[in-house]
């Protein structure tokens, strides 16, 4: 569990980042965190493994104040995946960039052995095992980066901004990839702009805008009311603007989903028929 | 980062920043001539004092502290070792004039550090550039300078990106021995450099793809014109050369020794 | 007259087996705004590289078959004499920007080509105005957001005044609402200017209602070429995994449940409320 309480964060060059945020996120939840540049999503979840301390207010993982531990030690319970693969590879080969961190953790070598082919198979990757990752496609390293968080199976997954440069596909598998997470009772959190991706995974939704939460509530809730989304300069899914240019109609406009649009449609032309 | 810092962009006005950097660096050159020329302490007083005005006019007080600061190590190294040296070969004795010259050889020194330090506070990295490209040096090397400077604060951002990405996955920097710590740095230098292959490619695409080649005879979107107040200081860099070699040609200067020991002498005559 | 034309193109880039674009012949014609998407690998970054020359001369590797930019064979020529035709724009924004600041980046390509300086004056503020950032002119690259840079880089294509623009990917690391921005200048330019764009992207949702043009890749060949609302209702497009963007979804899937909905298929929100709202209301009438 993740406890915000009461957060402010300055950057050192003065940028006040987070004015008082306060948030709970319990074991097992998926988690979306959404709001334009510079809204202070990135910096909340530097919080959560202590890469960033509160310069006010606390913030606790599982009880434990995260100014009182390192952030290795955070780190083994938070796995956080970094937009920018480039960010972090640099081994020799995919096997060796996988068992980094579980070096770092100190595991066994039998057990780094035994989850790195783990990781491997779950992200299909076992073909690149003795490949150099800067020989592997954009796709590819975004997926060898994942593999080697989810190596040391941490229980909570941050994930940042990891619809960007996706086409359709791999955004599909990845959203499948997340309900797998979600069924091992994983808490997943992602940082996105992607209206689109979190209308089909259906979270639990935060908006930020300057530092502040401004909304907290079940996509279908949040992402089709129009004010909220335009304060947060979020614009709402594709299937909700149609529904919302069609207000004075009548119709419900709580609805996110192609396939509930078409069942809400045919019952309204159904009963209209009659 | 504080390094970096000096290099990030600051648009400060002065008469200083606006004067043409081609002026500024022959005044400083000049500075540096007339500085080497003499060994004895009263010029060198006076031309560390002649550049306070041009720190002062700048508004760069602050900075130019820091920098002076910086030096202070340095220049006690060789305070001590002119010291020492002249100390051995006068046999073991303090005389007046090796001390002299101690003090003169380091605040030769401190003049050279001073008006460099002026001359990189005063002028921003892209009239440096413009200043480089109108004085017929390459256009590759121009441009290979004012792409460094400006990719300088972004490197710096990925650095630390990179170092919070490694310390996620476990990675302690401040633990263990010099040579761990050492092999702590390869998974946040390798990131970096291949980042920066990455780029240099992306921006050889894009300078092909804006016309790169297209002719020897490149034109510029700016040029620097000399106006008065790059005039008053070719008049003040003049000034200064012809004086100092009137000075080191006709005139003997006073050494300290004779300034103090007339003082001595005087008080003694007035006791 | 095509502006861009291609014929039986080949090209496999240097140290690889398998060519990353095989037998592509296309035709863009003069002011067409031709979107050009596909699943990663398709070949569509491939391509572009080849209206401006990157391919063959930057790139090197073997190319076979005929590529003609702006009446000019892209074989025979340099890129910098290219450049002057097709602009190019990347989908990194801060790896386009070398200069400290705006406009010397915008005046960057003249400076190249050797433009006189009140010539290069008049055509950068042209080109600083046209995409909205002559207040940014004289910042810094550092200091401006993703999307700011990137229409730095637009401006400083525009200022070469090329016949056709090309941007692969643009918005790719820029937030909902900069990309909006960075489409809407785009169309601007098509409309206004009759500059032909050619835009490789993702995000049909946010473009196909641009385009009058659109070509879908798969594995190094072309699949679907023609017109946007034939080709992305089509269950081909859908079967090749591009993101067909959310109101034409529903209307094939109401169509296909026997709802006629009219035969003009939409490609955006405002489309779909219009063609929804004409048939519940026919439907209240009757």
């Amino acid at each position: 569990m993740i406890e915000v309480k009461d957060v402010y964060f300055t950057y050192p060059n003065g940028v006040e980042a987070l004015k008082g945020t306060s948030l709970t996120i319990k074991n097992g939840e998926f988690l979306a965190l959404m709001g334009e540049n510079g809204a202070g999503k990135t910096t909340l979840v530097k919080h959560f493994n202590g890469l960033l301390k509160p310069t006010r207010g606390n913030v606790l993982v599982d009880g434990v104040n995260t100014t009182k531990v390192s952030v290795a030690a955070l780190a083994r319970k938070v796995g956080f995946v970094f937009q920018n693969p480039d960010n972090q590879l640099f081994s020799e080969t995919v096997e060796e960039e996988i068992a980094f961190a579980l070096k770092n953790f100190g595991f066994k070598e039998k057990t780094i052995r035994k989850r790195v082919t783990w990781a491997l198979n779950l992200l299909d990757l076992t073909q690149y095992r003795k490949t150099s990752p800067f020989m592997l496609s954009g796709g590819e390293r975004k997926r060898v980066a994942l593999a080697s968080v989810l190596a040391w199976n941490p229980k909570i997954l941050i994930l940042d901004e990891p619809t960007i440069g996706q086409d359709y596909q791999q955004k599909e598998k990845l959203r499948q990839f997340i309900l797998q997470m979600k069924a091992q009772r994983k808490t997943i959190i992602i940082v996105t702009h992607d209206v689109e991706f979190v209308a089909e995974c259906k979270p639990r939704v935060l908006l930020m805008r300057q530092g502040k939460i401004t909304a907290d509530g079940e996509a279908l809730e949040v992402l089709t009311n129009p004010e909220i989304l335009t304060y947060t300069s979020i614009v709402p899914p594709q299937i909700t603007q149609i529904f919302l240019q069609l207000s004075d109609l009548n119709l419900s406009e709580e609805v996110i989903d192609v396939y509930e649009a078409q069942k809400k449609l045919l019952n309204i032309l159904e009963k209209r028929a009659k | 980062m504080s390094v970096f810092d000096g290099l990030k962009f600051r648009r400060v006005y002065s008469p200083i920043h606006n004067l043409d950097p081609r002026i500024k660096f022959v005044y400083v050159c000049a500075i540096f001539a007339v500085a080497i020329v003499y060994w004895k302490l009263l010029p060198l007083a006076i031309l560390f004092l002649i550049q306070v005005p041009f720190v002062i006019l700048a508004r760069v007080e602050r900075e130019w502290i820091r920098s002076m600061r910086g030096a202070a190590l340095l220049a006690t190294i060789i305070f001590l070792t002119n010291f020492i040296f002249s100390f051995i070969n006068a046999g073991y004795i303090v005389t007046a004039s090796n001390l002299e010259y101690a003090i003169a050889m380091t605040l030769r020194f401190i003049v050279l550090i001073e008006s460099f330090s002026v001359f990189f506070l005063t002028t921003s990295p892209d009239h440096l550039g413009l200043a480089l490209e109108q004085t017929r040096v390459p256009f590759e090397f121009c441009f290979a300078f004012t792409t460094a400077v400006r990719f300088v604060p972004v490197l710096a951002e990925e650095a630390q990106t990179i170092m919070d990405a490694q310390k996620a996955r476990g990675l302690e920097l401040e633990r263990g021995n010099f040579l761990k710590r050492i092999r702590n740095y390869i998974p946040i230098l390798i990131p970096l450099i291949v980042s920066a292959i990455r780029r240099s490619l992306e921006l050889a695409e894009t300078m092909e793809s804006r016309a790169w080649g297209a002719t020897k005879n490149r034109t510029n979107l700016y040029t620097l014109k000399l106006h008065k107040g790059d005039l008053v200081l070719i008049a003040v860099t003049g000034l200064v050369l012809l004086t100092a070699i009137y000075v080191r040609v006709f005139l003997t200067i006073p050494s300290l020794n004779d300034l103090l020991g007339g003082f001595f002498y005087t008080a003694r005559f007035l006791i | 007259m095509a502006i861009i034309e291609t014929k039986n193109l080949t090209y496999i880039y240097p140290n690889r087996t398998a060519p990353s674009i095989k037998d592509v012949s296309i035709k863009i014609e003069k002011g067409e705004f031709t979107l050009i998407t596909g699943p990663s690998g398709c070949g569509k970054t491939t391509l572009c590289r080849c209206f401006n020359g990157l391919i063959p001369h930057f790139y090197e590797g073997s190319i076979e078959g005929e590529v003609t930019a702006a009446g000019l064979k892209v074989i025979e020529h340099p890129i910098c004499e290219l450049a002057k035709h097709v602009g190019l724009v990347f989908q990194n924004p801060e790896n386009q920007l070398f200069a400290l600041s705006v406009e010397k980046d915008v005046a960057f390509g003249l400076e190249n080509l050797g433009v006189p300086r009140d010539e290069m004056r008049k055509r950068v503020d042209w080109a600083l105005n046209l995409t909205g950032i002559y207040d940014l002119r004289e910042r810094a690259p550092y200091e401006l957001s993703g999307g700011q840079q990137q229409r730095v880089a637009i401006a400083s294509v525009l200022a070469m005044q090329p016949e056709v623009v090309v941007l692969d990917e643009p918005t790719s690391f820029l937030d909902p609402l900069g990309a909006k921005k960075i489409f809407e200048v785009i169309y601007d330019l098509n409309r206004k200017l009759e500059v032909t764009v050619v835009l490789v992207e993702h995000r049909l949702d946010l473009t196909a209602k641009y385009a009058n043009h659109i070509i879908i890749m798969d594995s190094g060949k072309i699949v679907l070429d023609g017109e946007p609302r034939k080709i992305l209702s089509s269950e081909e497009a859908r079967l090749i995994g591009v993101g067909i963007p959310k109101p034409t979804r529903l209307y094939q899937i109401l169509q296909k449940d026997g709802i006629n909905l009219g035969s003009t298929i939409p490609l955006s929100s405002d489309e779909m409320a219009a063609t929804l709202r004409r048939v519940l209301e026919a439907n209240d009438r009757s």
